[in-house]
């Protein structure tokens, strides 16, 4: 068993994928960054990320996939799923030994959980465009802290670029340690330590722009008012609103003077 | 700046807005324009869910909840004895936006008890939509009602800011209109839909020539019918639903399961159950005439008025018409596998693209998430490891019935104990 030791970006894993072929390297496990203690009995083989690399392996995928197969194979790396990298590269050697494109094989396991983990992902991002609830600092800027279950911030960042485009935000997720920020021109990635418990009422009192207070107890309010009780229906509202979102979002936290 | 007696407001107008269940933010594709705030997206965002499982879309409010008109079934009728209130048209602006920046919604959408008259009433939701699209330069999603009886240049403008209008129909026929709301006809509510039918056909037209032609409610109209209040049968609520498809071009015909609010002995009695389980049969009809290419014929028929309550429509239809059935998935077309109940039209067209690559065998399709359990009545193998064949179409609904677990199930048997 051969353990490929990659860096966790993709460029990283296509690279790796180059490099199974190149060296005939046989069952392998990824591993980023650092070697499983789990895997005793196994060689190590380190991968550098090879721009060269990486564009060999893509034309070549490229040539044998749709334009949403091919950016399926991305969006799959970024559900993080477990596995998703053993996956993907069962998938890849598959498309390749293949002369037609395999993409819709859909009794083909590996093709079934690819798209399954595409799903995810897309799944995840949908949810973030909805779940985001900015915050507005007194220094105008708009923020949120989110801990989604995929890495889905390179996907969201265009709709919230071209949909707020005349204000500064800021999206950062504390799951991954990175941010995308807005400034009215550019989204930029930003690596900066979050106070996450920006949620505390002294965060509003110190840091909040003097409205903010009164817009979420008014979201509170709101999503109070349209309920219907005698309609009441906790499954459904789990299931399209689970549990685990529950602390980023406002109307589901309390006011300031019920949290005390 | 908003103030904190918007509050108070915002409590009342929400809560009156509540029952008209559209809360759509679909069908349009507004763009941002000149880097100012918003777009619209076409597959629209669920911002929220209430506690009834419902989805929070839109700012979902009532301009003012003083109407001049008694309808029984409304809760803001002139005689019931609620708290009254009314925002300003710069309220609303600002609750709009600033609900906006912080991502909690798509949009708005503004409706109105009538005050005074319509046209007075449909000028003050069509300044606050002018408002936002003009001053604030907001490309979000506006959903307007229009108000029967409102002048057609009202309408006209309307159209222009808005990216869907609705007139609620509200009862199913004139017969319940005129028992619960003397004071409306049918014709009122079909005239406004008329002229915005025309106003948007004409539009996308002109559209199509020059691109830059201005938009007219792009993402259409849609309307809503009460359902259990009065005594329609579900042929009656489909057929005049089916009417609005094809003849009002309707994106989105809403079904409202009454929510008992009154004393009026016309109406169900407060307390009876809201009819849940027949406004979720009418919206699987529904999906099955817009989605799945069936005739609302074959769906409801005078033999049989009303829709199976303990199974969905597919399946009614299915065990109907076991002439048509097992279906072959390796061969058949695309729009007959859409019709074994236990296959969405997602996994259809998964099954046909994957047919291509190799002859499928129920296994593939478990693993390809249709419900198996409930299409393998109706399916056919060249070699079945499970014969079914030779069942009637009772045992099969026997069988069925037996293996799945209605989330409504508790309901249910209240329900037939009423029968």
């Amino acid at each position: 068993m051969t353990q490929i030791i990659y860096d966790g970006t993709y460029e990283g894993w296509v690279t790796a994928v180059f490099e199974i072929y190149e060296y005939k390297l046989q069952d392998i496990v990824f591993a980023k960054n650092e070697v499983s203690a789990d895997l005793l009995f196994s060689t190590n083989h380190t991968v550098i990320t090879d721009e060269i690399k990486v564009k060999r392996v893509l034309s070549g995928l490229q040539k044998r996939l749709s334009k949403n197969g091919f950016q399926g194979l991305y969006h799959a790396f970024l559900s993080e799923t477990n596995k998703i990298e053993e996956i993907m590269f069962r998938y890849v050697q598959y498309v390749l030994s293949s002369t037609i494109n395999v993409e819709d094989d859909f009794s083909n396991n590996d093709v079934l959980e690819l798209r399954k983990a595409i799903r995810l992902t897309g799944k995840e991002s949908h949810r973030m465009e909805a779940f985001v609830r900015f915050q507005l600092t007194k220094d105008q800027l708009y923020y949120v802290i989110i801990e989604p279950d995929c890495n889905v911030l390179p996907l969201i960042e265009n709709h919230f670029k071209s949909r707020y485009a005349d204000q500064r935000w800021l999206i950062y997720d504390a799951k991954r340690k990175y941010g995308i920020y807005y400034d009215l021109k550019n989204v930029s990635n930003v690596a900066i330590q979050f106070n996450t418990e920006s949620n505390s009422s002294k965060f509003l009192a110190e840091i909040g722009d003097e409205g903010e207070e009164l817009f979420q107890d008014l979201w509170r309010n709101y999503f109070k008012s349209v309920n219907i009780e005698s309609r009441k229906n906790t499954k459904l509202h789990l299931q399209h609103m689970p549990k685990r979102y529950w602390k980023n979002l406002t109307e589901k936290i309390p006011d300031i003077k019920g949290r005390i | 700046m908003v103030h904190e007696r918007v509050m108070e407001k915002l409590s009342i107008l929400a809560d009156a807005a509540k029952y008209d269940v559209s809360c759509s933010s679909s069908q349009s594709n507004r763009k941002n324009k000149d880097n100012g705030l918003g777009n619209a997206k076409g597959y629209g965002i669920c911002h929220s869910y209430t506690e009834d499982g419902r989805c929070v879309s839109l700012l979902k409010i009532l301009l003012t909840n003083h109407c001049i008109f008694d309808c029984a079934y409304c809760v803001s009728r002139k005689s019931n004895d609620v708290k009254r209130a009314a925002f300003t048209v710069q309220e609303v602006v600002d609750l709009t936006i600033g609900f906006y920046r912080r991502n909690y919604i798509e949009g708005l959408f503004l409706s109105s008890g009538i005050f005074d008259n319509p046209d007075y009433t449909m000028e003050r939701l069509v300044r606050i939509a002018k408002k936002l699209r003009l001053e604030e330069n907001f490309n979000g999603y506006i959903h307007l009602k229009a108000i029967p009886g409102a002048s057609d240049e009202l309408l006209q403008q309307a159209g222009m800011y808005a990216d869907r209008l609705s007139v609620n129909v509200e009862m199913p026929t004139e017969k319940s209109l005129k028992l619960l709301a003397p004071e409306k006809n049918h014709i009122d509510v079909i005239k406004p839909m008329e002229y915005l039918k025309n106003e948007i056909v004409g539009y996308k037209e002109e559209k199509k020539i020059n691109y830059k032609a201005p938009l007219f409610a792009p993402a259409g109209q849609s309307t809503q019918m009460v359902i259990g209040a009065t005594q329609e049968n579900d042929m009656e609520i489909l057929g005049m639903a089916n009417y609005f498809y094809d003849q009002m071009n309707m994106r989105r015909v809403y079904y409202s399961g009454y929510v008992p609010i009154s004393y009026d002995t016309r109406l169900p009695a407060i307390g009876t159950p809201v009819p849940m389980i027949r406004e979720n049969r009418l919206y699987q009809a529904d999906w099955l005439i817009r989605l799945y290419g069936f005739n609302v014929n074959e769906i409801v028929g005078f033999d049989q008025p009303n829709l199976d309550l303990d199974i969905d429509p597919k399946l009614g239809w299915a065990l109907r018409n076991m002439n048509q059935f097992p279906v072959d998935v390796n061969t058949a077309d695309l729009e007959l596998i859409k019709r074994i109940p236990g296959i969405g039209f997602l996994s259809a067209k998964k099954i046909v693209a994957a047919r291509k690559f190799k002859k499928l065998v129920p296994q593939d399709l478990q693993k390809l998430g249709i419900a198996y359990t409930r299409a393998k009545y109706f399916l056919a193998f060249a070699t079945p490891f499970q014969l079914q064949k030779d069942l009637t179409s009772i045992q099969i609904k026997d069988h069925i019935l037996n293996t799945q677990k209605s989330k409504y199930k508790n309901d249910f048997s209240n329900q037939l104990a009423l029968f």
